[in-house]
């Protein structure tokens, strides 16, 4: 259903965010004069069309800054409240006293630091695991092309369909009791690992890139005698480096942001992740000490978007061009 | 077809060597798939299997398990909470695409028009996505508090008598969609923002010149040209929404009176409160076959979508 896709249509849908943004930049110096968009740019030029623009553009920044800057600033200063201001009417809406001890509470009190130590352990291995599994496959699928190949392609691709909220309760019968082997992966890390590389998306996504790499590079090394492996390696690996940072912040975040399956299989509060680790301790924990936990976990996924902003948003818009 | 163009080297090896070079291209081949081969087969796979075998036994994971044919989805069926799941999960979904499926498209249809603070207004609303959503639940839950919660304050701020948010079971639901959809805006404004910059300048242009105003430009060149990312969307945001499970999972826990138990918490409910995987993987199969239609249709255009390029 995916392999219909044109290789010059692959590799525009990978790297999104450069084509437009360098067009865009043109546009800003020359304020319009390239390309238009639905506003033309004469009638922007004009008294009321400057007015006009100037008031769209003040309320929307006031409005998007209101509704999602401004619960985060409200949850960094609630932090710092002591309960009885934050039970206070009408709030304060600096906070009196700046006492960041409530962080070093949440900290000692929610054992954060295991939650943390946990969550980096899970979505770090399951980041490796990830990129070993779907990039070598995804390369066998691509270039080595074996009997069948197409039908597990086909088949990786259908699980795509299958909403995951479905198949929770027969997966995690599979991760208490895995057939054959009878392993028990609850309350271990494999639980995480072990269905985090079972992603059609990725699988889907470094294939397409594979596919575009043109075949005469990788030929002129097998007839230098390189091995598949060796290939792969020094190859193909350096130069996907785009979708390869894709697809490891996409499964890192993922991974991160996780709720319901860490729920069920790392029940053990010694091996929650920080996500769970919060939700299940909140109740028994003071307003302010909560909040600042809150802050603590949200604050390495805000990082992360704040240094690979472009990788997310190029793995969004390559997202929204499956099919 | 991108195999097309890399066919041609197979059939160029030499005849003689061909069948061992073929063995070993595939042994190689197999080597390398292995990994994902296991881990789909064990955690896609088999538990789609899994799941429909599930639906029809009685197990208690001690004693073999029973077939009881359609016993379990009787019993979901006749439980009192499936009728209020199965509407609330609906409402969910219907007040989610209301609220959540025309915001984000404005949004992408005036950010596209702005020539100042882009990366500001791209990076703010998107925020809210990269939180954990355990983060932004708990978050919301703070807010609603109905005695000094944030939305009481902002209320009473402009004279209008408190709400009690998710302690009413006429405005719970609703509370659940705001947070969604506070959590997920990002996500659509982003991918529809990218989808109108590829829309050509010339089409504003002549509509201009034939005398077509603001909306008459928006109605007849952005939505036209839009139209294959908001179908898909639309199916996406369907499927993506009917599996809502963490906003009553941590919020309301399904009450009050029932009033926002949605069919993903049942199905949880079933399976781990009251240890009937039976009956549990009946009501999420039933789930999957209605979310099957939708999938379905959201592949039907994509498929179109790619047929007509």
């Amino acid at each position: 259903m995916t392999t219909t896709l044109q290789p010059q249509r692959m590799l525009k849908a990978t790297t999104p965010a450069a084509a437009p943004r360098s067009t865009r930049k043109k546009k800003d110096k020359g304020r319009g004069y390239e390309t238009r968009s639905l506003m033309s740019p004469l009638s922007l030029q004009s008294r009321r069309g400057k007015l006009m623009y100037w008031t769209v553009l003040v309320v929307v920044v006031t409005g998007f800054t209101l509704a999602f800057v401004f619960p985060l600033y409200w949850m960094v200063t609630g932090a710092l409240k002591s309960p009885d201001e934050l039970a206070q009417i009408p709030p304060s809406f600096f906070p009196k006293s700046f006492d960041f001890g409530v962080y070093a509470d949440a900290w000692n009190q929610l054992q954060l630091g295991v939650f943390l130590k946990n969550t980096v352990l899970y979505a770090g291995g399951a980041w490796l695991f990830t990129l070993a599994v779907d990039v070598t496959a995804a390369y066998a699928l691509s270039k080595l092309r074996p009997f069948f190949g197409k039908v597990i392609l086909a088949l990786m691709l259908a699980t795509l369909m299958i909403p995951p909220m479905v198949l929770l309760l027969p997966t995690y019968l599979v991760a208490k009791d895995v057939p054959i082997f009878h392993f028990d992966l609850l309350n271990t890390p494999w639980a995480i690992w072990l269905p985090a590389a079972a992603n059609g998306f990725f699988i889907f996504l470094l294939k397409r890139f594979f596919d575009s790499i043109p075949r005469e590079l990788l030929e002129a090394a097998e007839i230098d005698g390189a091995s598949p492996l060796r290939i792969l390696w020094s190859i193909v690996l350096p130069v996907s480096r785009p979708i390869l940072g894709v697809v490891s912040i996409l499964s890192v975040v993922t991974v991160w942001k996780d709720f319901v399956w860490p729920l069920l299989v790392l029940p053990e509060t010694d091996k929650m992740s920080i996500s769970v680790g919060i939700a299940s301790l909140s109740a028994q924990m003071p307003q302010n000490v909560l909040i600042a936990s809150l802050v603590i976990a949200s604050l390495p996924t805000i990082l992360v978007f704040f240094v690979f902003q472009r990788s997310i948003m190029a793995g969004l818009t390559a997202g929204s061009l499956k099919g | 077809m991108a195999h097309l163009t890399a066919k041609p080297p197979v059939r160029r090896s030499l005849p003689q060597g061909a069948a061992r070079r073929a063995v070993g291209r595939n042994l190689t081949a197999y080597g390398f798939l292995c990994g994902a081969l296991i881990c789909f087969a064990f955690f896609s796979w088999y538990p789609m299997v899994r799941e429909v075998v599930l639906s029809f036994q009685e197990n208690n994971f001690v004693d073999p398990a029973k077939w009881v044919g359609f016993d379990n989805f009787r019993t979901v069926i006749e439980d009192p909470a499936f009728r209020a799941a199965w509407l609330n999960t609906a409402a969910f979904s219907g007040l989610a695409l209301v609220v959540g499926y025309a915001i984000p498209f404005v949004l992408a249809v005036v950010l596209n028009e702005l020539r100042h603070a882009r990366g500001y207004l791209r990076f703010v609303v998107y925020l809210p996505v990269m939180l954990p959503p355990a983060v932004g639940v708990l978050l919301f839950k703070w807010f609603y508090d109905p005695g000094a919660g944030l939305f009481n304050q902002i209320l009473d701020g402009f004279g209008i008598p408190p709400l009690s948010w998710l302690d009413s079971s006429s405005t719970a639901l609703i509370s659940l969609v705001l947070v969604s959809t506070w959590m997920n805006l990002g996500t659509g404004t982003l991918i529809y923002l990218a989808a109108l910059q590829s829309i050509p300048g010339e089409l504003y242009e002549s509509a201009e010149l034939d005398g077509a105003g603001l909306f008459r430009r928006v109605r007849h060149v952005t939505i036209p040209q839009t139209k294959l990312i908001l179908l898909v969307m639309l199916m996406l945001q369907v499927v993506a929404t009917m599996q809502v499970f963490i906003e009553p999972y941590l919020l309301t826990g399904g009450g009050p009176e029932n009033a926002t138990v949605t069919v993903a918490y049942l199905m949880y409910q079933y399976a781990f409160n009251f240890g009937d995987f039976g009956a549990g993987g009946a009501l999420g199969l039933m789930l999957m076959v209605v979310l099957m239609v939708f999938s379905t249709i959201y592949l039907r255009v994509a498929r179109d979508n790619e047929g007509g390029r």
